[in-house]
């Protein structure tokens, strides 16, 4: 009756893929689960059916790095335990056993892992402004998945805002698909774009697409600016343009764009709940301002059976991701004994990209003063409703100094995405406010389900549903 | 730098029982001291289910109860906010002939205290509540009891006391506590000795520790709720409900979310930390939509836990130490106490400016358990 | 009801169309579309917020910031950016829809 447990991996994307490949090498056959319906990931996401575009067409530069991964997958499912479609809503504290909760199709199950590798990937990093909850608005990403997996672009005249290499991409691919970009809006100022010319010599190639996207973009008459901040969402109930400042030699200036659509974000921030959940011991980032589940180089973390790896374990993109899926699948093999692979190359080649991830870093900086002038009534939690005066009451009235304190006693981030699209804005907000560093203010913790679930998933005790 | 603090009262433990007392003595003149080794509030009075519930309760609870209920309509004048309270009655429903025989008896137990309860049965159940779709034999509802929001109540006395001059240290654990015969003597924090006349224990799960220290071991054990909460829902649950013979409890907040609960969560391997229980939210969540079937498609968002102490006559510990004079207890309220605790911060007060209460508190003391001990002792 | 698209169909054009309805209205989706897909290349709203009423239309598209919950006529809520259209599947997203629908 019972089964031996076998190694679970949680997503797959470029990480779980890569992790999957290397078990099944050394004779494992993981159960690799993934709320998608195909697998691929974020960046190397697939339309649900294939709609003629070539992998050019729709992964660009990536093209090759795309198909090379779905090949990789397409060859390993008869090998491993595929779940797609699956969400893994809750793991058991490392005191109660390695049960995972998960649901697909509407039923419950529990299943054991004899360990955990957890690929779990990232969602856009953004902030509030006036008008952010406006329909049309949509994260970085979301315009991106918008085009690669549906085909559609958000609108017909879109503008573009934030910081980071993305911005460029995507306005481009919009552009090429038939839209009109009306700006490129870049948050930070064009003197940033100086810490390119050192990535230059260690990473050509990035640079050289990065020019060739703006340049592009520039030839056909795209309005591109830099130092600007948001101002509002023009219209009511759907976009009817956007009112930013930017800063000139001149000084500030007010500027609006008209668009029916706009795209922002601010780089990504790794989705590392289940990472909590399983008791994980996390340290604060101060280069991504974030908290993530303490790794070791090859993603063990405090966990003894729990890995990490991708953008989940910490921001580097999808090519590193590969590589740290790959590395947690080895140092798993390692802690079983029956490995002995030389990881000097993988670990070098992850280094390289994290020391240009650095650079990129300040290419394209975070937007530290964002809440220095974002108004009162600016909604704070999209899914609460709860606005920035809110929670700037709560906090004084409260005497609140951190982050789960504040969730407490003003709701932000407790609402059904568990402060996914909030936490980010909160802590700054919160640190801001308390006069003290982003990392002294706390970690929003995970609870499960870390998804909504539906109260009727269980027609009996953990069974499927009639 | 050491930081001395002189008071009349010191206080360890800011959840509702301790910010209230704190408020409470106040306001009588006193200089307090309430010292939390988290924040205020952030635990079983935090966290708990947020019902404002007499129904139910045993007799020898109910004059305190009763103050209780005349407390909860004054929040805004005492601390600032209402905390979300109404009173939505609380209805407790019996699924047998058998269960619903108990709630006549309890009814007719506490028929001299004034709780209001009316017994509803048969085909005037579905009249008097037609938005119940659960099959129940009869039900007991208590109209004025009601409901509140937890995570604000206890945070907010906390701050109305230091508002008041209260001197509130959270994120401050007691390191060392000793009687000096005139008083204590408190080490707390990184370096904060206190120095007070009078000792108040209402550190909750964690106050068997200083009960003990002082000569009076408690039989406390933990327990930890196990609740589920729902995405917002068109308003349609009016009362606060629970069962007979039962476990689950459920209420819908302003919001529209249900706030619902049962069984127990599992502690971890470090017992002050909790996680609920899949298996007890399960049940929690399919009797949910036995009888609320317009459930049946709304989402969970939010599993939560917590610790709570309780003691094993279901009655919690509340008055002078035996041992200590100036030392006073108030802890265990087994997962029931916050409807009670302003009540109790109010007892506290009275007990360390009279030296009395004017409710009866006899039940609460902390000497049942020596008697206990000393029996168990006696027939070994 | 506002009748703007919000998105803008670039591929999959002559796709096999896929009946849905809207708001009781019978509209056309495409073999491959998601329910957001689906909704939005014919309106510019999923649904309407809790609390103050205003129109959402969707954020993150990645299944992470649950913004895009569709009540269906038969009361069931779906993620829309995350489920894949089915012929005949019926869809309210207009005002006081949700309390209707879940009163049913």
């Amino acid at each position: 009756m019972s089964e031996p447990l076998q190694p679970v991996i949680v997503g797959a994307g470029p990480a779980g893929i890569r992790a999957a490949e290397r078990l099944v090498r050394s004779g494992l056959r993981p159960i690799v689960l993934d709320e998608g319906q195909r697998a691929g990931g974020q960046i190397y996401r697939r339309p649900l059916i294939d709609d003629g575009r070539s992998y050019r067409s729709r992964y660009g530069s990536g093209a090759g790095k795309a198909q090379r991964l779905h090949q990789a997958f397409e060859a390993l499912l008869p090998a491993i335990d595929y779940r797609p479609e699956t969400l893994v809503w809750n793991i058991s504290a490392p005191e109660r056993g390695n049960q995972l909760d998960i649901l697909s199709s509407g039923v419950h199950r529990q299943i054991g892992f004899s360990q955990l590798i957890l690929c779990t990937g990232a969602t856009d990093r953004v902030l509030p402004f006036p008008g952010w909850t406006t329909p049309g608005v949509y994260t970085l990403g979301a315009s991106q998945t918008a085009l690669k997996a549906q085909g559609c672009t958000i609108g017909d005249r879109v503008a573009f805002m934030g910081s980071g290499p993305l911005l460029y991409l995507v306005a481009w691919q919009y552009m090429k698909a038939g839209a009109r970009v009306e700006a490129v809006l870049d948050t930070a100022p064009l003197a940033s774009k100086r810490h390119l010319l050192s990535l230059a010599a260690h990473a050509p190639r990035i640079v050289a697409l990065g020019l060739f996207y703006g340049l592009q973009l520039q030839f056909a008459g795209v309005k591109v600016r830099h130092g600007v901040r948001p101002e509002a969402v023009l219209g009511k109930g759907k976009v009817e343009g956007l009112r930013y400042r930017r800063r000139t030699l001149k000084g500030e200036r007010v500027e609006t764009v008209t668009c029916d659509a706009l795209a922002y974000g601010f780089a990504l921030r790794p989705e590392t709940q289940l990472a909590d959940l399983a008791g994980c011991r996390f340290r604060f980032d101060e280069r991504d301002r974030v908290w993530l589940p303490e790794r070791d180089a090859l993603g063990r973390t405090s966990r003894t059976d729990v890995y990490v790896a991708g953008d989940g374990s910490g921001i580097a993109g999808a090519d590193a991701a590969e590589i740290s899926g790959e590395l947690a699948a080895v140092a798993m093999l390692q802690d079983q004994g029956n490995v002995s692979t030389d990881v000097a190359r993988l670990l070098a080649s992850r280094e390289a990209i994290l020391r240009e991830r650095d650079i990129l870093e300040r290419a394209f900086p975070f937007p530290v003063d964002w809440f220095e002038t974002v108004p009162d009534e600016t909604t704070l939690c999209r899914c609460e409703e709860i606005s920035v005066a809110e929670a700037r009451r709560a906090m004084t009235a409260g005497s609140i100094t951190e982050i789960n304190r504040l969730k407490a006693l003003s709701r932000v981030g407790m609402g059904r995405c568990q402060g996914r699209m909030c936490s980010a804005a909160a802590t700054e907000l919160l640190s801001g406010a308390c006069g003290v560093p982003t990392g002294e203010v706390g970690r929003l913790r995970a609870q499960a389900p870390v998804k909504p679930i539906p109260l009727g998933f269980g027609g009996g005790e953990l069974e499927a549903r009639s | 730098m050491r930081r001395r603090i002189s008071v009349d009262v010191a206080i360890i433990g800011g959840g509702l029982v301790g910010s209230s007392a704190a408020l409470a003595m106040r306001k009588a003149g006193l200089s307090v001291a309430l010292i939390d080794k988290g924040y205020c509030g952030a635990q079983a009075s935090g966290v708990n289910y947020g019902g404002v519930r007499r129904q139910g309760r045993p007799p020898e609870q109910l004059p305190l109860s009763q103050r209780a209920h005349r407390i909860w309509p004054q929040l805004r004048a005492m601390i600032g906010i209402d905390a979300e309270y109404i009173r939505s009655g609380h209805l407790k429903l019996a699924r047998t002939e058998k269960d619903f025989a108990k709630l006549e008896t309890y009814a007719e137990t506490v028929r001299d205290y004034g709780l209001g309860l009316e017994l509803v049965a048969g085909s005037a159940l579905s009249k008097r509540f037609p938005w119940l779709s659960a099959k129940a034999v009869g039900a007991s509802l208590c109209p004025d009891d009601g409901h509140a929001n937890p995570r604000l109540v206890a945070p907010a006395f906390a701050r109305a006391a230091e508002r008041a001059g209260v001197t509130v240290l959270e994120q401050t654990p007691v390191r060392a506590v000793a009687a000096t015969g005139s008083g204590f003597e408190i080490l707390a924090g990184d370096d904060i000795e206190i120095r007070c006349r009078q000792l108040v224990n209402s550190a909750g799960a964690w106050s068997d520790r200083f009960a003990a220290h002082f000569g009076e071991p408690v039989p406390l054990t933990r327990i930890y709720p196990s609740m589920v909460v729902t995405e917002p829902q068109p308003l349609r649950l009016p009362v606060s409900m629970g069962e007979q013979g039962g476990s689950f409890y459920g209420r819908q907040v302003a919001r529209g979310n249900y706030v619902m609960g049962g069984g127990r969560g599992l502690p971890l391997a470090d017992p002050d930390y909790s996680r609920p229980s899949v298996t007890a939210a399960s049940s929690v969540m399919q009797r949910a939509i036995a009888l609320f079937p317009h459930l049946a498609e709304a989402q969970v968002i939010r599993f939560w836990s917590g610790t709570e102490a309780e003691m094993p006559d279901g009655n919690p510990v509340i008055g002078p130490s035996e041992t200590t004079s100036g030392l006073f207890h108030a802890f265990g309220f087994c997962g029931a106490g916050f409807q009670t605790a302003p009540a109790v911060g109010a007892v506290l007060s009275e007990l360390v400016t009279e030296g009395r209460s004017t409710t009866p508190i006899e039940a609460f003391s902390i000497g049942r358990f020596r008697k206990v001990a000393v029996e168990t002792a006696a027939s070994l | 009801m506002s009748m703007h698209a919000q998105f803008r169909r670039r591929y999959r054009l002559d796709e096999t169309p896929v009946p849905f309805s809207l708001n009781g209205v019978a509209e056309t989706g495409r073999r491959g579309d998601t329910v957001l897909t689906a909704i939005l290349s014919v309106s510019g709203r999923l649904r309407q917020s809790e609390f103050t009423g205003e129109d959402r239309a969707g954020f993150c598209l990645i299944g992470a910031c649950q913004d895009c919950y569709v009540m269906m006529a038969d009361g069931r809520r779906i993620r829309a950016c995350s489920t894949a259209l089915q012929p005949g599947m019926a869809f309210i997203t207009g005002r006081g829809a949700t309390a209707e629908a879940a009163h049913e």
